[in-house]
């Protein structure tokens, strides 16, 4: 696919973008501390000295932080940094209680990479990873519990996070889009976080410019902090486009700042001028030793590494013979392709797809519940598979057995022998409720040998009315066949 | 029977063993010394009932047999140390009244054995300085001084001087450039900064994270040799200390130094070298060479630019250390509009002139576009001068230098309020055992002519606080200092 154009009466501009996310690690306890992660207590309730930034305290690496953030950087293909520093940011502000964050600046733990996405158009596209860094997040300021005065929370002080910064390689909206759903899958995949932008476990700036096509080099960027959501994303870039070239086309020059995303309107605002930009006075935490890496550590995290999505979905695609768009629909949430995989075992994984494409996907939707919280196991699924393959119901039935699981969350094979569903195969049983279709339908029968053969569904729509939908209808078909002549 | 705060620690344990005394009586003789020398200004807050109480314990365990290596020892602790509900201030305005609900490791490990605590001693404000001056509880009284004229020295003035003065057995002191060395040598007392990593800083100030480090002021070294055992040793809650085995030092005290090579740099032949001073330390050197050691000149060749790399590293991580004081969570807080009103307030309210300069020069030193030629240079230096030393010590066991170029100077010394480099050149030998990191210990050679007491510095190898204990113990012998009374 090729990128955005915004086209003007005198030029065809190119839409530069890159982006930087902050993943909040899962571990129980904090970067530099013992105080839990726990999501939902009360105000202040996990902070320790250290979090509170006591006299005299000083931070420990939490090395679950480490496991993850590296487990994350073989997720982006990216090169692990055996050697890497932590440094700190210094600012003030009331919910930063050391006055400097720790975060890792010229010595990253995680160097270049790069994530494939999918585009609508069949295409994929390569994106470059210029680094992953962990650092400390803050915590967090509320302004509105009192006209007067401001209140600190400091239970995600001290969190970890990994914040990862592309290379300005997207070149429309849809891409950074589609490039968050594919990073918000790995880290899923991997459980090294959980990636719900709307809880801000995972939250992304934007960096915008925009250039002339065929133009060289890349004009002045604004970069918009904390969207936070894939869609505000989109239209963010897409706006923010559109901006710097009415800008340009009106012989205005582009300022480099930084900018808030209005989600009500959709446009972007200034938040901060170059000129006031902080200083963060960044040196090398003299509380923490280098982190070094031994190769023995970097082996025992690549050994549990999972399959990600992009292994499972042409292994989906090659083994199992799924569609390429039935594969990267499972493949997109783990749990979803755990259920797929745990549904097909040992049966027509094609078949077991299309089920969970159409009506268990729908059942899901109509409920507004996630596949963890399905009624309907995926052993049940699949036995349900089992059962139109091996002829003791037909599809038709099935769908009908369906929403009896869905209701009971019963085995199939049970509801079908319970409710008296089986398909009945026995030629002799159907034989004679042909007969009796021919003997109660003269007119018909005539008409059908005289010609009219569009009857045949007709004749096999009243054999199965009447045996309750239970006659197989292959067998139905080749007795009327037969029979009609 | 003889005043008890005459005793040594290795001789108070003796008597307490041999119960010629209790731990309650020899603490209500320090306690009665302590509140009659109130003039001397070293101690900043009392606590006579914990030290009883802990006497009391103290004596019950002598009693079952059960004494720890330090039970029942009177002990002064530098107000940079947090101590569990007794205040602790850095003797900074902006932590009066602050009350820690935490123990330093160095002070618990003291606790454990069975220390008693009387109170907390006068220093530099946040350790900041080399005269005491800049305490905000004022300055602390040279006791070898006539009138009450001269400082004691700093920023572990009040600990220096209150075991010069006999009103704790020993102290706890910190050296982030000197600030145990110098003291001890203008109080007359001896004080041991071991290398860097030995003592854990978990629960002391940070002044400069780098540079800081725990150790023993106290009358001799043998009393030296007792506390640095029971203060050092590795802590998992500080990543900078070491997990090194602790020595018995005092094993090391009484060895033969035959063949030792004792190293003399000719780089510390500096201008401002005082002539007495000069004469003492090459007559400790002959004390050292007729034990059979042997005298070695060696080179030091970046000497001259440690001060300077010192200055821009220790200010450039105190900037960033001290951002917590921000009046928000504890300490002084002086409202103001906004939240940076009340961190502009707090923090000029609440710090004194030395402390505000440093931050100043440190926030100088990091900022962007003077990163590079200062902090970034500094380190280079630093590095050198850790070369040099690694250089020195293949042709050497020890270092033998002064400890300072002068005998302790007036309180309000003009030109040193004139100009504060002035004050700083009194750390010319000091710092740069401080910038490698290095163990270096001060001891009383004499009185100069105006009877004030001269130190030398016996500088070892990293982790070779061995060395200087044995070089240390056989100039102790030599010297024959004669403590005050």
């Amino acid at each position: 696919m090729s990128g955005m154009i915004i086209e003007t009466a005198n030029n065809k501009w190119e839409v530069i973008c890159g982006l930087e996310i902050h993943c909040q690690i899962i571990s129980k306890s904090k970067m530099f501390s013992g105080a839990s992660t726990e999501f939902g207590a009360d105000a202040n309730e996990h902070v320790s000295f250290v979090d509170a930034g006591m006299p005299g305290m000083l931070p420990t690496l939490n090395k679950m932080c480490v496991r993850q953030a590296v487990k994350t950087g073989m997720g982006l293909n990216a090169a692990i940094n055996k050697y890497s520093e932590f440094s700190r940011k210094n600012y003030f502000y009331a919910d930063l209680p050391q006055g400097y964050q720790i975060t890792q600046f010229k010595y990253p733990i995680v160097g270049e990479g790069k994530v494939t996405i999918d585009l609508v158009d069949g295409s994929s596209k390569d994106i470059g990873i210029e680094r992953m860094h962990i650092e400390q997040d803050a915590g967090k300021s509320i302004h509105d519990m009192a006209p007067d005065k401001s209140f600190i929370d400091l239970n995600r002080a001290g969190v970890g996070l990994m914040e990862i910064v592309t290379k300005p390689d997207f070149r429309a909206p849809e891409e950074a889009g589609e490039f968050l759903r594919k990073l918000r899958s790995i880290v899923r995949y991997l459980g090294t976080c959980d990636g719900n932008m709307d809880e801000g476990s995972m939250r992304c700036d934007v960096n915008v410019s925009v250039r002339k096509v065929g133009e060289d080099g890349y004009r002045t960027r604004c970069e918009m902090k904390n969207v936070n959501s894939v869609k505000f994303v989109v239209q963010a870039i897409e706006n923010e486009a559109k901006r710097h070239v009415e800008v340009y086309e009106s012989g205005g020059q582009i300022a480099q700042e930084t900018r808030q995303f209005d989600p009500v309107s959709g446009q972007t605002k200034v938040m901060r001028k170059k000129e006031f930009a902080h200083d963060y006075r960044y040196f090398p935490e003299p509380d923490l030793p280098p982190l070094i890496l031994d190769d023995a550590f970097i082996e025992e995290v690549k050994k549990e590494m999972v399959e990600l999505p992009d292994a499972k979905k042409t292994r989906f695609v090659n083994e199992l013979g799924l569609t390429k768009y039935d594969a990267s629909v499972l493949c997109e949430n783990k749990e979803i392709a755990d259920f797929f995989e745990a549904a097909s075992q040992g049966r027509d994984a094609k078949k077991v797809a299309n089920w969970m494409m159409g009506d268990f996907f729908a059942m899901l939707n109509e409920k507004k519940i996630g596949i963890e919280e399905s009624p309907v196991s995926a052993e049940n699924l699949g036995k349900l598979v089992d059962l139109i393959s091996q002829n003791v119901i037909s599809g038709k039935i099935a769908k009908d057995v369906f929403v009896l699981m869905v209701e009971s969350g019963e085995n199939p094979e049970k509801i079908v022998e319970e409710k008296g569903l089986k398909q009945v195969t026995d030629s002799g049983a159907i034989e004679a409720i042909v007969e009796k279709v021919i003997a109660a339908n003269p007119a018909n029968v005539e008409a059908y040998r005289g010609g009219k053969t569009g009857l045949m569904g007709w004749f096999v729509g009243q054999v199965m009315k009447e045996s309750q939908g239970k006659a197989n209808p292959g067998v139905v078909n080749s007795l009327l066949k037969e029979k009609l002549g | 029977m003889t005043d008890l705060t005459e005793l040594t620690i290795a001789e108070a344990r003796e008597g307490l063993k041999n119960k010629e005394f209790s731990a309650v009586e020899l603490n209500k003789a320090y306690i009665a010394a302590m509140e009659k020398k109130r003039e001397y200004n070293a101690y900043v807050s009392e606590t006579p009932e914990v030290a009883l109480e802990q006497a009391a314990a103290a004596d019950s365990r002598y009693r079952q047999g059960q004494a720890g290596d330090l039970d029942g020892i009177p002990l002064g602790i530098k107000d940079l140390f947090c101590t569990e509900n007794i205040r602790t201030t850095a003797c900074s305005k902006i932590l009066d009244n602050f009350i820690p609900p935490y123990e330093s490791t160095v002070t618990a490990h003291l606790k454990a054995s069975g220390a008693t605590c009387l109170g907390k001693l006068n220093m530099d404000e946040f350790a900041m300085g080399g005269s005491n001056e800049t305490s905000f509880f004022g300055p602390v009284k040279n006791p070898w001084s006539k009138d009450m004229a001269l400082v004691a020295g700093g920023s572990s003035g009040g600990s220096a001087a209150a075991v010069a003065a006999g009103i704790c057995a020993a102290a706890t002191g910190t050296d982030t450039g000197g600030s145990i060395r110098q003291p001890s040598a203008y109080c007359g007392v001896t004080g041991i900064k071991p290398s860097y990593g030995r003592c854990s800083r978990y629960g002391i100030m940070a002044f400069a994270s780098s540079l800081d480090q725990a150790g023993p002021i106290a009358k001799d070294v043998r009393d030296c040799a007792i506390l640095l055992r029971t203060m050092a040793g590795y802590d998992p809650k500080d990543s900078t200390s070491v997990n090194a085995a602790v020595p018995d030092f005092e094993k090391f005290l009484g060895a033969d130094i035959k063949g030792m090579k004792i190293g003399i740099p000719a780089e510390y032949r500096v201008d401002g070298l005082d002539k007495e001073v000069a004469a003492y330390w090459d007559k400790a050197a002959e004390m050292l060479k007729s034990r059979g050691a042997e005298v070695v000149e060696v080179s030091l060749p970046h000497t001259k630019y440690a001060l300077a790399a010192y200055y821009i590293i220790a200010p450039a991580e105190a900037s960033s250390n001290l951002a917590r004081y921000d009046g928000l969570r504890y300490g002084e807080r002086v409202n103001g509009r906004h939240l940076d009103d009340m961190y502009i307030n707090s923090r000029s309210q609440g710090f004194g002139k030395e402390v505000k300069r440093r931050i100043m020069i440190g926030t100088y030193v990091l900022s962007a576009g003077y990163y590079d030629a200062y902090y970034l240079k500094a380190q280079k230096v630093r590095r050198l001068i850790q070369q040099d030393f690694q250089q020195a010590f293949a042709k050497c066991d020890v270092i033998l230098s002064p400890t300072a170029p002068t005998a302790a100077f007036p309180i309000g010394d003009e030109n040193m309020r004139k100009d504060p480099i002035t004050m700083w050149l009194n750390d010319i030998y000091t710092v740069a055992v401080s910038l490698a990191g290095l163990p270096a210990m001060s001891l009383p050679i004499g009185l100069n002519s105006a009877g004030l007491p001269l130190g030398m510095q016996l500088i070892g190898r990293y982790l070779d606080e061995e060395s200087v204990f044995k070089a240390a113990a056989a100039l102790e012998k030599d010297a024959a200092f004669k403590r005050m009374k």
